[in-house]
């Protein structure tokens, strides 16, 4: 204790060495924290048989807590005064990431993609991991469409479900009425999809922020109910079972083929095995994704696109310059509609079986999540978001009932520490520089 | 010269024609019977106290507001387009109509060059074919879209903004979030450019600027200039035309010289001489701002 003579005036002693300054206040740190956790932590009372109260000592927590304050009290004054340095220069840490993201995007798309790619061959692969990677993507792709409707057009949507919903049950229809398999039915499910967006979009032309968020919300609401009433045709509450599964161009995963004909499996020369469907499946939401996300970043760059971010921005600036915000605002909700089609019609093939229960409003919420938290119009930070939100829970299952707790509280968190997403960056769909560097 | 339309030896045919324009806010009338004319190649001002009507007008105009009464017709070559009957983004689009705002109203988030290319939406929108020759990146939607950029970066070099093209609008200081706003207004390709105090918060430098910038558009984009202004500066500095509003009411209508005479106007702007002589306009630059 010979460093404590430092203690009465650690706010005058600002000469030392940063080091020796550290040490000095990590030892009255320490000293403190000995003091208050003598009584607090290194007495505990105990019952005696008669009656009374008995005191034991628990002098080892009381060394825990004094190096605990010796070790963080310098961590807290390190970190502070890194903090301070930065200001300067303006950015946070996650700030950083953000614009570090920005500029190695092409080098993380291509090891995402290829990691993506590689997933069902690693090692560690199972059908559970595969199965949930699935779920990740079904999720990235619906939160990439609804990207287009929130982020861009800055449409604040809480039915997106709806659309997902009228996605899986076309296909579902189109199998059972009419028996359209996977790949003829996506067309149209996305198409199907798309016209209900129109649908929702006149009605709400002149609406914006909360309004609009309300009507979406009312309109997911009569999507669902509307499925779980008409039961002649959507089989109400019972769903739609037996929907057909996807097959490698024309050949099915199975072990014995209906007709009689090749199998997958068959057709390979290779053993039957389940685990391929999940691959393929994989594989195909995996395809589905990317061609969602080379859309959606394409559109970007288009007139459209940018009209859509201006629709965001400003409306009367819009106006004033002829653009014409109805057909803006209408193409925007039929995009994201028709992706939310295209994975819902997914979802039906890879369950196989689907009922009113799928799409309800807690997916809107999750798939709004997503968008939000990954910072609106950031494609990266969907991707990030989906992971988190979707796996989370799934890690937290042996928590069961505090895991929605959790989810809530990481959700609370990452919006008090980026409240504009966690990769929130704007990239410019044009640049000066590269614009004119074919003239000069 | 206060009441009717003034009519202009040697002018030819007006570009603009508003006559007899009313607006009523519920009890309010903002604008009554107004009536004047704007011709190509002039810079036309609309001028008045605060809460006279001149931004009302130019609602009007631009099809934010459906006027209660009144015709406003815009040749567009052979044609003649009635402004009343005509939604807001076709009154841009087919009359050739551009605005700024008083409150300046640019894509804030998105960069100067992208402000710029947005303002050509329909002639690139209609060179992407529903966006599928865009998708596709077809050698027509391509050039279309050289061609808007190279628009673009023609008014930043003149705007004097090519240094800033990549940052987002919101980072550019005031007089240059002005300057752009004008320029975009521009990248439509208009007839007739009306412009909402384009001057205010400027200093002085940057008005005389501005006056520079809007007599050379006009003389080399032959394109006719609508003008609320209080800087009195730049209003008797380069109008042709200038128009007095009050209460919603011409008070007065003529070139810079004729306006700063009359009486009425005067009377608008510093209240009633009694027996003093008028002072001249020129010798109060200093109007209230909004």
């Amino acid at each position: 204790m010979a460093a404590l003579p430092g203690a009465a005036a650690t706010g005058a002693v600002r000469t030392g060495s940063p080091i020796s300054m550290l040490f000095k206040e990590a030892v009255v740190a320490a000293a403190v924290a000995a003091l208050l956790a003598l009584p607090l932590i290194g007495l505990e009372t105990y019952d005696v048989s008669n009656g009374g109260l008995g005191i034991r000592t628990r002098f080892g927590w009381v060394v825990v807590a004094a190096a605990t304050a010796f070790v963080g009290r310098p961590l807290l004054t390190l970190a502070a005064r890194l903090r301070r340095a930065r200001v300067p220069g303006g950015a946070s840490l996650p700030g950083r990431a953000a614009s570090w993201a920005s500029a190695h995007r092409t080098a993380i798309t291509a090891i995402g993609v290829g990691a993506a790619v590689a997933l069902p061959f690693a090692p560690f692969a199972s059908r559970y991991l595969v199965d949930l990677a699935t779920t990740v993507l079904i999720y990235v792709m619906l939160g990439w469409g609804l990207n287009v409707v929130v982020g861009l057009a800055g449409l604040l949507d809480l039915g997106y479900v709806a659309f997902y919903a009228v996605g899986a049950y076309a296909f579902a229809l189109l199998a059972q009425n009419l028996g359209f398999t996977f790949w003829q039915a996506l067309p149209l499910s996305g198409l199907t999809a798309a016209c209900f967006g129109i649908v929702l979009g006149f009605p709400v032309l002149r609406l914006r922020g909360d309004y609009l968020a309300i009507v979406t919300l009312g309109f997911g609401e009569i999507i669902r109910i509307v499925l779980l009433n008409w039961s002649p045709v959507t089989g109400g509450p019972n769903g739609i079972a037996d929907i057909p599964r996807p097959s490698f161009f024309g050949l099915p995963f199975a072990r014995v083929a209906p007709g009689g004909g090749l199998t997958f499996n068959s057709f390979f020369g290779i053993d039957y095995d389940p685990e391929h469907r999940v691959v393929f499946l994989y594989f195909v939401i995996l395809a589905m994704a990317l061609a969602t996300n080379w859309f959606t970043l394409r559109l970007r760059r288009l007139p459209i696109g940018r009209a859509w971010e201006a629709l965001r921005e400003d409306e009367i600036a819009c106006r004033a310059l002829g653009i014409n915000p109805t057909t803006v605002k209408l193409s925007a909700f039929a995009t994201g509609a028709m992706l939310g089609g295209f994975a819902g019609c997914f979802f039906a093939t890879r369950q196989g079986f689907i009922s009113p229960e799928s799409f309800t409003f807690m997916e809107s919420a999750i798939i709004l999540a997503i968008v939000v938290l990954g910072g609106m119009g950031s494609q990266l930070g969907v991707v990030l978001a989906a992971i988190l939100l979707v796996t989370l829970p799934e890690f937290g299952r042996q928590f069961a009932e505090f895991r929605m707790l959790v989810f809530g509280a990481a959700m609370v968190a990452i919006m008090v520490w980026r409240p504009r997403g966690l990769l929130s960056y704007r990239v410019p769909t044009l640049r000066f520089s590269a614009a004119r560097e074919p003239r000069s | 010269m206060t009441a009717g339309l003034s009519c202009r030896a040697g002018a030819g045919l007006p570009l603009l024609e508003v006559e007899h324009l009313t607006m009523r806010f519920g009890g309010l009338l903002a604008v009554e019977d107004l009536s004047f004319m704007a011709y190509a190649d002039e810079i036309t001002a609309v001028i008045g106290p605060n809460g006279a009507g001149k931004t009302t007008v130019f609602n009007c105009l631009t099809g934010f507001y459906k006027p209660s009464a009144g015709r406003l017709a815009i040749r567009v070559g052979a044609e003649t387009l009635l402004l009343e009957r005509m939604h807001g983004f076709r009154i841009a689009r087919d009359a050739k109509i551009a605005r700024t705002f008083q409150n300046i109203r640019l894509f804030a988030g998105m960069t100067v060059l992208e402000n710029l290319v947005v303002a050509q939406h329909n002639a690139l929108m209609s060179a992407s074919v529903f966006s599928l020759a865009g998708l596709f990146g077809l050698p027509r939607f391509r050039a279309a879209e050289r061609a808007a950029i190279d628009r673009a970066r023609y008014w930043l070099d003149r705007l004097g903004l090519s240094e800033r093209a990549d940052a987002p609008a919101s980072a550019l200081p005031y007089g240059a979030q002005r300057r752009l706003e004008i320029g975009r207004a521009l990248c439509t390709g208009p007839r007739l450019l009306c412009l909402d105090e384009p001057a205010a918060g400027l200093n002085p430098r940057e008005s005389a600027e501005l006056n520079e910038l809007l007599l050379a558009i006009r003389a080399e984009e032959r394109v006719a200039i609508l003008l609320i202004e209080h800087d009195m500066s730049v209003v008797m500095g380069i109008s042709d035309h200038i128009v007095v509003l009050d209460y919603g009411r011409k008070i007065a209508d003529g070139s810079p010289a004729e306006v700063r005479a009359d009486a009425n106007v005067v009377r608008a702007y510093l209240g009633e001489e009694e027996d003093e002589a008028p002072v001249p306009l020129a010798a109060a630059p200093c109007l209230p701002r909004q």
